[in-house]
């Protein structure tokens, strides 16, 4: 056995503090990657012991059973095992359990005995433990379970040294044999084994633990309130719309802020570059570019800091409980929430929060439906048209006109969203259920520096990941719009006589029965790398310099030259349409298959065909052509 | 509570004793030990075979002899519900708990 590296692997329940405890470990010593072939997010990091040895650690995902049943689960087993592609078994398992719900993981723990590898047990949240009056005979359990037990507070570096120590004492035990403590006996555990497994670890419990003199009543209270059919319903609502509210006024000057940024920064690159083609590229092409991504950064940043504030308080399980009667009459899972949620800042994020979702069906669903959400790339489309065709009035005497067709948009989105999934479920996956088990964790204070840290880890995903394919595109359409070059004495913007312009002209006939103009059609091709381009691609035909700081001088451009059906046949094109080759990018690594992303291109540019041009043309029929 | 644990082999479920319910068919404030898991008839109900729905319940803690009590149910349909089940707390549909019977402590001993 090499002494070099040795690995490790942090294994447990769901809610165990498992993610606190690597956190404790490793500090700031870790990435976040995925692992070769699946894409389930694989967290790394490394500790260099007191003697100076450095061993990597790997957060697995949570799981009750090594029989897996999701993605995440099956890397779980996978790695466990040594099954991992690309991955070399850890030396030493490293069990994570919360002290104060021992049953479940002991029946783990047995589960991992069979596997032979060598185990350390950490019991966490040994403080709350305490303070409940729970006495655990830590010397009998670990003797029965044949592995040594650390007590650990996670969330406040207790116990880490000692948990260290342990684990490198079985790395060189392991180095001095060179062999396993056991062979590797394990199988799928049918149902009487479980309930042996049950029996063994009541025993286990029975022998060891003498239960909570002072058990945790505030979670029971507080679900009183939170799960309450009425106002637990209403509380989620009214958290819902704090969260929007959040998304879309804070993150208003920030935005701004970064907007102006980047035109600066254009502006400086300009005055230093010489006129020309480089200059063209690296302004108009990269800065941009970035520039169309990092805008968004502060919508996705408020809304995952409120998703894991949410969902480290406990809450996230409670509103999969309270909209899982809603979202299954659609024939989506309760756990489909939190995806269709991000969904309104990004679908790509929404597609890739999908993965807590145990069932494949369920998760395809879930990913095939999350681009109707209302992106945050839609709102610029959506202000710039309505701006264009809806009047400033006030109906009912409060209410914006603007306003509610903006809040119709929203609605349009997710009803069409449910309505989808409701008719797949009906049509290709009849009968097929899968049931909705969910564990609903003791209520806790978020922790600042982990949420800080995820927050973190989720920005520097979207970004990493947004970029590497926004800004390829971005390029491609760069070159697509700029070239060829107009001809001498050209009268017409430049982009009319580009390869952009040509494609706009070519597939114009196609888009005609909608009521689309050329000029929409040309849009719609740079609005295919992000939807918000198609405004500033708007903006060059109709030769509006600075389209997006300049939407009401463009929007009184369009109100000459549309027609008010043409404004709304755009719109609805817009609530459908898969205009954003990432989401199709993301989709596609995330079903690791060209069929999915092939499907959604499919039904949402047929259902975006359908809708515009029945709204086109009854729009039409109501004297508004 | 615990003398029953363990059980190792399930009662058949199409029968019910008096004080025995079905989980799916329990009220808010239904407590008692649960007495069966898994129904040998329920082939291939919900899209799962019946031995792998049970196996999952069996993986989630619902085991004969656990201790359990209904807390909380949806506002439409009064589903989904919650249960505590022993030291944890697990939300479950009705339609998923109709193999779980869980046998009522009286009222006399609570």
């Amino acid at each position: 056995m090499s002494t070099a590296t040795a690995r490790i692997a942090l294994v447990g329940n769901p809610n165990s503090g498992k993610t606190a405890l690597f956190n404790a470990l490793t500090g700031s010593h870790q990435k976040v990657a995925n692992y070769a072939g699946v894409t389930v997010e694989k967290k790394e990091g490394t500790i260099t012991t007191a003697s100076g040895r450095t061993v990597s650690v790997l957060d697995l995902p949570g799981t009750y059973s090594l029989r897996a049943r999701s993605p995440d689960e099956a890397v779980t087993r996978d790695a466990i095992l040594g099954q991992l592609k690309g991955e070399t078994p850890p030396d030493v398992v490293v069990c994570v359990a919360d002290a104060t719900n021992l049953r479940l993981v002991l029946r783990l723990i047995l589960e991992l005995r069979q596997v032979g590898r060598p185990m350390v047990l950490a019991l966490n949240m040994f403080d709350i433990a305490q303070r409940q009056g729970l006495r655990i005979d830590l010397e009998g359990l670990a003797r029965d379970i044949g592995a040594p037990i650390v007590t650990t507070v996670a969330t406040r570096k207790r116990g880490i040294e000692d948990l260290v120590a342990q684990i490198e004492a079985k790395v060189e035990a392991l180095a001095a044999t060179g062999a396993l403590e056991s062979a590797n006996t394990w199988h799928e555990p049918s149902p009487a084994e479980i309930r042996q497994a049950h029996a063994e670890a009541q025993r286990l419990m029975k022998a060891h633990v003498r239960p909570a003199e002072r058990p945790d009543t505030l979670t029971g209270k507080i679900d009183g309130v939170l799960l309450h059919p009425v106002a637990g319903l209403a509380i989620l609502l009214s958290l819902l719309f704090v969260m929007f509210q959040a998304v879309f006024a804070w993150a208003g000057p920030l935005m701004d802020g970064i907007e102006g940024g980047i035109g600066a920064l254009g502006g400086l690159v300009a005055t230093v570059l010489p006129d020309g083609l480089l200059q063209s590229l690296i302004v108009d092409g990269l800065i941009a570019g970035v520039g169309s991504v990092l805008v968004f950064l502060p919508q996705i940043l408020i809304l995952f800091l409120f998703i894991i504030l949410l969902e480290d308080f406990g809450y996230m399980a409670r509103a999969a409980f309270l909209m899982d009667r809603i979202m299954g009459g659609a024939g989506l899972h309760g756990r489909a929430f939190i995806p269709l949620l991000s969904s309104f800042a990004c679908a790509i994020p929404g597609v890739m929060a999908t993965r807590v979702i145990d069932s494949k069906r369920d998760r395809l669903t879930t990913i095939m439906v999350a681009p109707l959400m209302t992106c945050s790339a839609r709102i610029p489309v959506y202000t710039l048209i309505i701006a264009a065709f809806i009047p400033n009035e006030t109906v009912w005497g409060f209410a914006s006109l603007q306003g509610l067709v903006m809040f119709g948009l929203y609605v349009a989105g997710i009803t069409s969203a449910l309505a989808i999934s409701f008719i797949a479920r009906r049509l290709f996956w009849r009968g097929q259920v899968e049931p909705f088990l969910m564990e609903l964790p003791t209520y806790k204070m978020p922790d600042a520096k982990s949420v800080l840290r995820n927050l973190w880890q989720r920005a520097a995903i979207f970004m990493n990941r947004a970029g590497r394919i926004i800004l390829p595109l971005m390029v491609l359409i760069w070159v697509l719009s700029t070239f060829p070059y107009p001809p001498e004495g050209a009268t017409g913007p430049a982009i009319d006589y580009s390869f952009a312009g040509q494609l706009g002209h070519l597939i114009h006939p196609l888009f005609a029965p909608i009521g689309f103009n050329w000029q929409m059609t040309v849009a719609l091709i740079p609005g295919m790398a992000a939807r918000e381009v198609a405004v500033g691609a708007l903006g060059t035909v109709y030769a509006v310099a600075n389209a997006e700081e300049q939407v009401g001088t463009l929007a009184g451009a369009l109100s000459a030259d549309w027609s008010l059906a043409m404004g709304l046949a755009f719109l609805t094109w817009y609530v459908f349409a898969p205009q954003c080759a990432p989401t199709l990018a993301v989709v596609k690594r995330e079903t690791n298959s060209w069929l999915w992303p092939t499907v959604m291109f499919a039904y949402m540019i047929t259902l975006a065909y359908l809708a515009a041009m029945g709204v086109y043309h009854g729009a039409v029929a109501l004297g508004w052509g | 509570m615990d003398d029953s644990y363990p059980h190792p082999t399930p009662a058949p479920a199409q029968a019910l004793a008096p004080g025995e319910v079905r989980l799916s068919q329990a009220r808010v404030g239904d407590r008692g030990v649960i007495g069966a898991v898994g129904a040998p008839d329920a082939q291939g109900r919900g899209g799962l075979d019946a031995q792998e729905l049970e196996r999952r319940l069996l993986e989630l803690g619902f085991v004969e002899g656990a201790s359990l009590e209904v807390i909380h149910e949806g506002a439409i349909g009064h589903d989904p519900i919650a249960v505590r089940l022993d030291d944890m707390r697990v939300a479950l549909r009705r339609k998923d708990a109709v193999d779980i019977v869980l046998r009522l402590t009286p009222e006399a001993a609570q």
